[in-house]
């Protein structure tokens, strides 16, 4: 009976490497160390899988898809690509490659999550740190917009909050938190201080405190729901601390204001760094949304929304991106790789994904699947095929392969191959 | 494929040939004595300049850092899009090239072998990913060591033989090939928001400084033998009056007995930033001078120039506390990044002003060192790409280094700064092509100790470039036609194989991943595992098991075996 150890959780950003996993007959049996979502999702593995490459719903042969999907490639005028966030590092070079071989878009899912993120670093930068660091030195650490008891919930006792390291011997009792979102979440119950901001009010709230850390009074009760006092307070204690971080979330990227949050965001802490040391890092939500971005960008130069219908990349996030070309009903057919946009993005977006020749790349049934044209199984990546994975903070991972897949199932960036082999063809 | 490259004039430094007239073979990627006619392709090349392949020791092409540029800069990249074509791929060029550009720009340029010269351990696979998706070139990539946990520990603890074996561990740990310094101890100390202001400030925490760092380093390279030197980015960079921390820095490693075979034992890297004199930026004067004598009596001392050129550029070091200085003094975007345990990082974009008087004595330092320090064996063109300018302003550099017109030109249409306050303008040397080819392949591959690089002897890689320039027709008035013929080689030949015809790539293979693999003492070994497992269980947040790259990050390696312990 394989005991797997040091095992990389392919969940969500945090990257956890420290599972043990024990494999008997090909199939998960136990799983030590690992959260309450990461062990389900071990233990439910080999359930809802996708049995045989399908067109139109009726089993095929891999060869035949592979044929189907190089075809509806080849004629579309304007192929999207989309997905990558929840696959390894080699699948997503394959799809970039062939994006440009038809002179399609290739997205990812930071379209619809940390996008406005990416687009406030472009225009400002950011002060960041990876989450070690954090572990090891702040005193100070405000999580704002985001819930990782519930989204990244070993985040707190591994990265941050209740973490012990170099000079925070004393864990959670060495630090200050704070937590900021527009309704009580269990996140209350950990911070030291909970601020609960109107919604909307993120873009004010920040920067009335960024006001005071350069030295601006308030001449008000409050902001955005927030006492005066509690923000003069606040500012003095990141100015005060030794090392502060801010941890950001969805609530913060897709709000009101969007990527002007994480502007405002981002001026803060530049403004702390002349105070003290401060840094800014986002909560990415799948386990290998950064490495999209990454492999992209060092492959095309822009993180994500790119278009190759000149023959050379361009990037225009809101013109390329998934949502804006499906709901404006310019793409005419999709390849879609481990992600369920038909769950996940708006209606107009997801009808028109149903409208058109559709092929999706997935271990698993999904929303996605049941409406495509062509569906094809592959294997999982960090369960049945190895590869890189990027932490949220940007630490390259590598995935482990502890079981063998279905009986003639691939992995993502083999599928691509043969994908790409027959549109060359 | 047979080659022979016939008729072309051949500046083979390593083997003391000056333009000499001679046929050139290549066998199975391989330089050989000689070939059979009729069994090779033959290239003519009469009237063109043959070298070496191009080696650059000091280039950011891969890894977070230059990724985080890509990141920041679509601005740039729009200023540069290349399209695919039958045999390249498409993306961006300019100060931060895609990973494909890079490559093939290089090969136009003729440069066979590149190295990125700043690896955060912690990112070592990303680093290798991106040099695998980086074609045609040789390349390898020197971890950071300056700043690391495990390396401040035994400075501390004065345990030479337990940094040596850290030392080696981390070399094969990353696969990398040389140890790279960057502000020694300042670093660490930005992990607090703060820096050290020279070589005897306390690192924060941890109670050593920055000469012992360095000059612990310098003796454990040694010691093992690596076949580079110490790679450092000296302390207090980008400050006025630095070029005395510089000198300092020189002295300091004076007395380290360099390994056998060899007498030096420092690298300084892109020099002309750390070469500044005067109190302020308002007094700024070049401190080059007073480098160029110590480096001329001096042998233990190489250095890179990190050359200044007039453009758009992206800034990027492992120096954080630079780049926030640099951020507060600019007022441009500013990325920081601070790596656990080990290193830190910052991207800010910067424009060379030729108005700018800081800028144009910046400008004449790069050169006033390449000039003024008589041995071409100890001083390399860079412009540190992208940090001086982009790596495809090389051509530019030469033509400085080999036509004083070239330089009075410039000169004239920049600030009057750079005639007041730098000796540029008394110099009138000016490179041969000889001098060149010692510049930027021969002398390189030697300080890099690859055996098989920078020269066309027996043995030596099938790396070579043919420029379409006559030097027995050539006069230093006629520079910008040795800027173009350096822009676009009239061939490249990597490995054998020609991947560049009248400066368009015609094929892409993979180049090979340097390494540097020395064996530890087990006892030593089983000291060293204890300490690490500790230092991973408590302060990092990957295992140790999960931290080593794996053989797939190299898919084309060359390691270079070290017996470090004899």
């Amino acid at each position: 009976m394989p005991v797997y150890r040091s095992v990389v959780c392919p969940f969500c950003g945090c990257l956890c490497d420290d599972l043990e996993i024990t494999v008997e007959d090909n199939r998960i049996v136990k799983v030590r160390n690992g959260c309450a979502i990461s062990t389900s999702k071990f233990l439910h593995h080999h359930e809802n899988r996708v049995e045989n490459p399908l067109i139109d719903g009726k089993p095929v042969a891999l060869e035949e898809a592979v044929k189907e999907a190089a075809e509806i490639l080849k004629s579309a005028r304007r192929p999207l690509i989309y997905g990558l966030s929840s696959t390894e590092c080699g699948a997503i070079a394959k799809a970039i490659e062939l994006a440009e071989l038809i002179g399609g878009v290739v997205d990812n899912t930071a379209s619809v999550c940390h996008g406005p993120t990416i687009l406030a670093l472009q225009t400002l930068g950011e002060s960041k740190c990876t989450l070690g660091t954090v572990r090891n030195r702040a005193d100070l650490i405000i999580y704002w917009g985001c819930n990782p008891l519930e989204a990244h919930i070993r985040h707190l006792t591994r990265y941050s909050a209740m973490a012990r390291g170099l000079y925070t011997s004393g864990g959670r009792k060495d630090r200050y938190v704070v937590a900021v979102d527009v309704r009580e979440t269990r996140m209350k119950r950990v911070a030291d201080l909970f601020l609960k901001v109107n919604p909307g009010g993120d873009y004010e709230l920040l920067s009335a405190l960024r006001a005071v850390v350069r030295g601006y009074g308030l001449d008000v009760d409050e902001v955005s729901g927030v006492p005066r006092d509690v923000i003069l307070e606040l500012a003095e204690r990141m100015k005060k601390s030794r090392f502060g971080a801010i941890f950001f979330g969805l609530g913060l990227t897709q709000s009101e204001g969007r990527h002007m949050n994480i502007e405002a965001a981002i001026g803060l802490v530049a403004d702390l760094n002349h105070h003290t040391k401060f840094v800014l890092i986002p909560m990415r939500g799948h386990y290998n949304v950064a490495g999209a971005n990454t492999v992209t960008t060092w492959q095309t130069g822009y993180p994500y929304a790119v278009d190759f219908s000149r023959g050379y990349p361009r990037y225009n996030p809101g013109e390329y991106t998934a949502v804006d070309l499906l709901a404006r009903g310019e793409a005419d057919a999709a390849l879609i790789i481990a992600s369920d946009p038909a769950a996940h993005l708006p209606y107009k977006a997801a009808r028109r994904l149903a409208e058109i020749p559709t092929i999706v790349l997935d271990p698993k049934r999904s929303m996605t699947s049941m409406i495509s044209r062509v569906v094809i199984p592959t294997a999982a990546a960090g369960i049945e095929a190895e590869g890189t994975a990027y932490r949220m903070d940007g630490i390259p991972i590598r995935l482990k392969k502890l079981m063998e897949p279905p009986e003639g199932v691939l992995p993502d960036a083999e599928v691509l191959s043969l994908i790409i082999e027959e549109v060359m063809r | 494929m047979n080659l022979i490259i016939k008729g072309g004039y051949v500046y083979d430094p390593i083997n003391k040939v000056n333009g000499e007239k001679m046929d050139i073979y290549i066998k199975d990627g391989k330089i050989v004595e000689e070939l059979p006619e009729h069994k090779a392709k033959v290239i003519d090349a009469s009237g063109m300049v043959v070298m070496p392949g191009g080696v650059d020791l000091h280039s950011h092409i891969a890894g977070s850092k230059i990724n985080l540029g890509r990141l920041l800069r679509p601005e740039d990249h729009r200023k540069d899009p290349v399209p695919r074509t039958r045999v390249t791929r498409a993306g961006v060029g300019y100060s931060c090239p895609s990973t494909y550009i890079a490559g093939y720009r290089y090969a136009q340029m003729g440069y066979t072998t590149v190295m990125e010269p700043a690896m955060p351990p912690l990112g070592a696979r990303h680093v290798h990913e991106e040099l695998n998706d980086t074609p045609i070139v040789d390349k390898s990539a020197y971890p950071l060591f300056g700043n690391n946990y495990f390396v401040l520990k035994y400075v501390r603890e004065g345990d030479l033989e337990m940094l040596k074996a850290f030392i080696a561990w981390l070399m094969r740990a990353t696969r990398g090939y040389a140890i790279k310094i960057v502000n020694p101890g300042g670093v660490e100390s930005w992990k607090w928001g703060k820096n050290v202001d020279g070589l005897d400030d306390t690192v924060e925490g941890f109670d050593v400084t920055p000469r012992q760092i360095i000059t612990s380093l310098a003796r454990a390279n040694e010691e093992l033998g690596l076949p580079h030197t110490i790679h450092l980015h000296c302390n207090n960079l980008g400050v006025p009056g630095n070029y005395q921390t510089t000198l300092e820095t020189m002295r300091a490693v004076e007395d380290v007995k360099p390994k056998e075979g060899r007498e030096n034992t420092l690298h300084i890297v892109h020099c002309q930033f750390n070469a500044l004199a005067g109190d302020s930026w308002a007094t700024l004067r070049s401190g080059a001078p007073e480098i160029a004598k110590y480096v001329n009596s001096h042998r233990h001392v190489t250095l890179d120039l990190g050359q200044v050129i007039f453009t758009d550029t992206t800034t990027m070091t492992g120096d954080g506390p630079w780049q926030f200085r640099l951020y507060n003094l600019t007022g441009n975007k500013w990325v920081n990044s601070d790596v656990e345990m080990e290193a830190g990082a910052g991207v800010v974009p910067y424009t060379f002003r030729k108005k700018n008087p800081v800028n144009a004595i910046q400008w004449a330092i790069g050169l006033e060192l390449a000039l003024l320090i008589y041995d071409p064996w100890r001083v390399y063109m860079t412009t540190d790409h992208p940090n001086g300018g982009p790596f495809t302003f090389y051509p530019k550099v030469i033509a400085w280094l080999m036509s004083r017109k070239a330089r009075t030109d410039t000169m004239l249409e920049i600030h009057r700064a750079a005639m007041r306050k730098t000796t540029l303008a008394d110099i009138y040397r000016e490179y041969d092509f000889y001098e060149i080819a010692i510049t930027t392949r021969a002398a390189p591959a030697k300080v890099l100790g690859l055996g098989e690089k920078g020269h066309l002897g027996p043995g030596a890689d099938g790396d070579v470039a043919i420029y379409d320039i006559n030097p027995t027709e050539w006069r230093p008035s006629m520079y910008r036609e040795v800027e173009k013929a350096f822009s676009r080689a009239k061939y490249t030949i990597k490995g054998g194989e020609i991947v560049v015809v009248d400066g368009e790539v015609v094929s892409t293979p993979l180049g090979k991943t340097y390494w540097v693999d020395v064996e530890i003492p087990e006892d030593l070994e089983g000291e060293l595992m204890k300490d690490l497992e500790e230092g991973f269980r408590n302060y990092y947040t990957i295992s140790l098991s999960n931290y080593p790259v794996e053989d797939a990050y190299l898919p084309v390696q060359r390691r270079v075996e070290v017996v470090g312990w004899r």
